[in-house]
């Protein structure tokens, strides 16, 4: 089991908290999904199956929003 | 902001609009079919809605991908279905608000989360470390614990650690808030993120990066401002339902009337962005005016709670009072005052009991020097001590020590003791072997602000002010009393703190427990609120309480309270006023009386003027009257 927090570009609205959370928690092997608003961070818990998290990241991107880190 | 891609396409948008508006009258027209044309204003108005929708769009489809509908969807398309009905200025004019209004919010948030921001900048981001007797500059991390750090004035302390060597003078304020600088010496504790004002100090790490005190200030903070209030939990219950509610009203009504611009501006409303941007907001100024005031609140239904604290019982040593015993009162009886400081501190100089600690501490606060060396001290537990000073025997301790010594103590001596120990303090009488040579008091004294703040405490409404004490009743009525507090609880056990807390919480609501942490975390669990005080360094405190004043300013808690209270004022203002702009935005669309373009337009507006309510809370200050 893996915790990643990955920092994005300032989130705006909190419809895409929900959009990042809804996407990321569909994918197989996560097993929670946190977005902290205020924080532009989401914090995702996912198990080996994923790795160190390339895809998590990926789908995080593909809906547009940039990752500045990772920790 | 030119390069800002977002600020750019806004920017096209809007000129391609003026431009448009300005071309209004020209009557020259593409013809696409004979029944199908378009004037050059018509043109204009949809390179305009493309400029600026086309990351909409985008936005759109790459969240459809994952099967989510989000505003973006809706806005395009309704924009979409406005191009189709010929309505090319509505769908210019949503796509160009939406794109001003994503900016400007943006601009706006950020304000909002700029005294949290400016709180991680603080971090240190290098240090000077001493590795085979060469400095070397490294990241802070790196820092191993045991290194030497030499930190000089203007730089930042990168580790948590304690002087070996040097004097500074501190400002501890990114942790504690205190805004006065603090003098370090040799074997004080400094902390990661503190600056030097000036001085030079040597510091041995004990904790390095992430363990510093300061990075996990940070860490709970940023946490702290995404715990969600109960508010704003049921608030988002009520945008999942009222989302797609809106969307099927639209399609409903479409299917019923064909009244496809009734339904197209249905779904530029269906988003309630202000209801649901309201408590976050809010949430987040008032957490970052608390940080950077040295008040660690751990989230918003926290926040929530403060505000309405009914009874607060405050632990004694260490929260109310210093937790240090001090020399309050020195009677003489024949030496001058200083020489009986003297006399005592020399015989008890190398006694490690805490009473004989602050009576050397008061010779040296005295500035007396001149200590003789004791002989032959003979220290008698319970009692006192019994040495030779000066050639001359010293007896300092209790009546027990004086009546075994076969010491007479007068009567007025008697009476004098008597009257100190009502108060609550701790005489200890000296004499030679001849005669008694005075009386000198010690008490754990009041902190200066604690006066202070349980009058503020009343003033803005707390019932009842305890105090809950391991003491003696006689300690603790003194201190209720010269602190005007309601209430006082002695001779208690931890477990009995936990009891007294569960019935204060009965009779009068919603509790509070401040306490250093050291010895009460069960009190602070058990409390509806626990406070700790002085957090900075205590771990078990920072990590429990629900609320961390990170200095001794113990009158900070009036502040969080005042702050906390000014908090959910803001959340209720955002939240009145943003169900207000759903229900009037929904009545108006369905009177017709707003159209896309103008939904869109109160859509933004709203939502600009709950960010701009909450960056008010980043200026509040405590009223103090």
């Amino acid at each position: 089991m893996t915790s990643k927090t990955y920092q994005l570009q300032t989130l705006t609205c909190p419809t895409c908290a929900t959009k990042i959370e809804a996407a990321v928690k569909k994918m197989k092997g996560v097993e929670d999904v946190q977005v902290m608003f205020n924080a532009s961070k989401v914090k995702v818990k996912f198990d080996e199956s994923l790795g160190d998290g390339k895809e998590v990241k990926k789908t995080i991107e593909r809906l547009g929003f940039g990752i500045l880190g990772e920790k | 902001m030119l390069r800002d891609s977002k600020f750019q396409r806004v920017l096209i948008a809007g000129v391609l609009i003026i431009i448009a508006l300005a071309l209004y009258q020209v009557d020259v027209r593409l013809h696409i079919t004979d029944a199908f044309s378009l004037s050059i204003s018509d043109l204009l108005m949809i390179a305009a809605a493309v400029a600026a929708g086309y990351p909409i769009a985008v936005n759109a489809f790459q969240a459809i991908r994952f099967r989510i509908v989000g505003i973006d969807a809706l806005v395009t398309l309704a924009v979409v279905g406005a191009i189709l009905i010929r309505e090319y200025w509505e769908a210019a004019a949503v796509t160009f608000l939406f794109m001003l209004g994503d900016y400007l919010e943006s601009r706006a948030l950020e304000k909002t989360r700029s005294a949290i921001r400016s709180l991680l900048e603080l971090a240190p981001d290098t240090a000077r470390v001493l590795r085979n007797g060469e400095e070397v500059e490294l990241a802070p991390e790196e820092v191993e614990t045991g290194d030497l750090v030499i930190v000089r004035p203007g730089e930042k302390i990168p580790v948590d650690g304690t002087v070996t060597e040097g004097n500074a003078y501190v400002n501890q304020a990114p942790i504690t808030g205190e805004s006065m600088p603090v003098n370090k010496e040799t074997d004080a504790t400094v902390f990661s993120g503190t600056v030097i004002e000036s001085g030079y100090l040597k510091i041995q790490a004990d904790k390095v990066g992430e363990d510093t005190t300061f990075a996990r200030i940070l860490q709970m903070v940023e946490e702290a401002q995404d715990k969600k209030a109960r508010t704003q939990k049921f608030l988002e219950v009520f945008a999942t339902y009222y989302t797609p509610g809106i969307i099927v009203l639209a399609a409903v009504i479409f299917i019923l009337t064909r009244d496809i611009p009734l339904s197209l501006t249905l779904l530029v409303i269906a988003c309630p962005g202000a209801l649901v941007i309201a408590t976050p907001v809010s949430i987040v100024a008032g957490i970052g005016n608390g940080a950077r005031h040295g008040v660690l609140i751990k989230g918003g239904e926290i926040i929530e709670k403060i505000g309405t604290v009914k009874v607060i019982a405050f632990d004694k040593t260490g929260t109310l009072t210093e937790g240090k015993p001090r020399v309050t009162r020195i009677h003489s009886l024949g030496p001058s005052e200083k020489e009986l400081l003297r006399l005592t501190a020399s015989a008890e100089m190398y006694s490690e009991h805490p009473l004989a600690r602050a009576i050397v501490a008061a010779a040296q606060e005295e500035g007396i020097t001149d200590l003789a060396e004791p002989e032959n001290a003979e220290i008698i537990p319970g009692q006192g001590l019994k040495a030779m000073v000066d050639n001359q025997m010293i007896i300092v301790g209790n009546r027990k020590l004086l009546h075994e010594s076969r010491m007479e103590i007068p009567a007025e001596i008697e009476e004098y003791v008597s009257t100190e120990e009502a108060e609550g303090q701790t005489a200890i009488i000296i004499a030679n072997a001849e005669k008694i040579l005075g009386v000198i008091s010690i008490a754990d004294t009041i902190r200066k602000d604690a006066v202070t703040l349980i009058q503020r405490l009343k003033a803005i409404g707390v019932k009842k002010v305890v105090m809950l004490t391991g003491d003696n009743p006689r300690a603790a009525a003194a201190i209720s009393r010269k602190l005007g507090l309601d209430d006082y609880y002695a001779e208690l056990l931890p477990e009995d703190k936990v009891r007294i807390l569960e019935e204060l919480q009965q009779d009068y609501g919603t509790s509070a427990m401040v306490g250093d942490g050291v010895n009460d975390a069960p009190a602070l669990a058990s409390a509806d609120l626990g406070i700790a005080i002085g957090g900075a360094g205590t771990d078990v405190a920072m990590e429990t309480a629900d609320m961390v004043l990170m200095s001794d300013e113990i009158k900070k808690l009036s502040y969080a309270i005042g702050l906390s209270r000014a908090t959910v004022r803001n959340m209720k203002q955002n939240i009145y006023f943003a169900v207000a702009v759903v229900f009037i935005l929904l009545a108006g669309v369905l009177a017709h009386l707003v159209y896309l373009s103008s939904g869109m337009l109160i859509h933004i507006l709203s939502v600009l003027a709950v960010i701009i309510n909450a960056i008010r809370l980043l200026r509040y200050k405590e009223k103090v009257g």
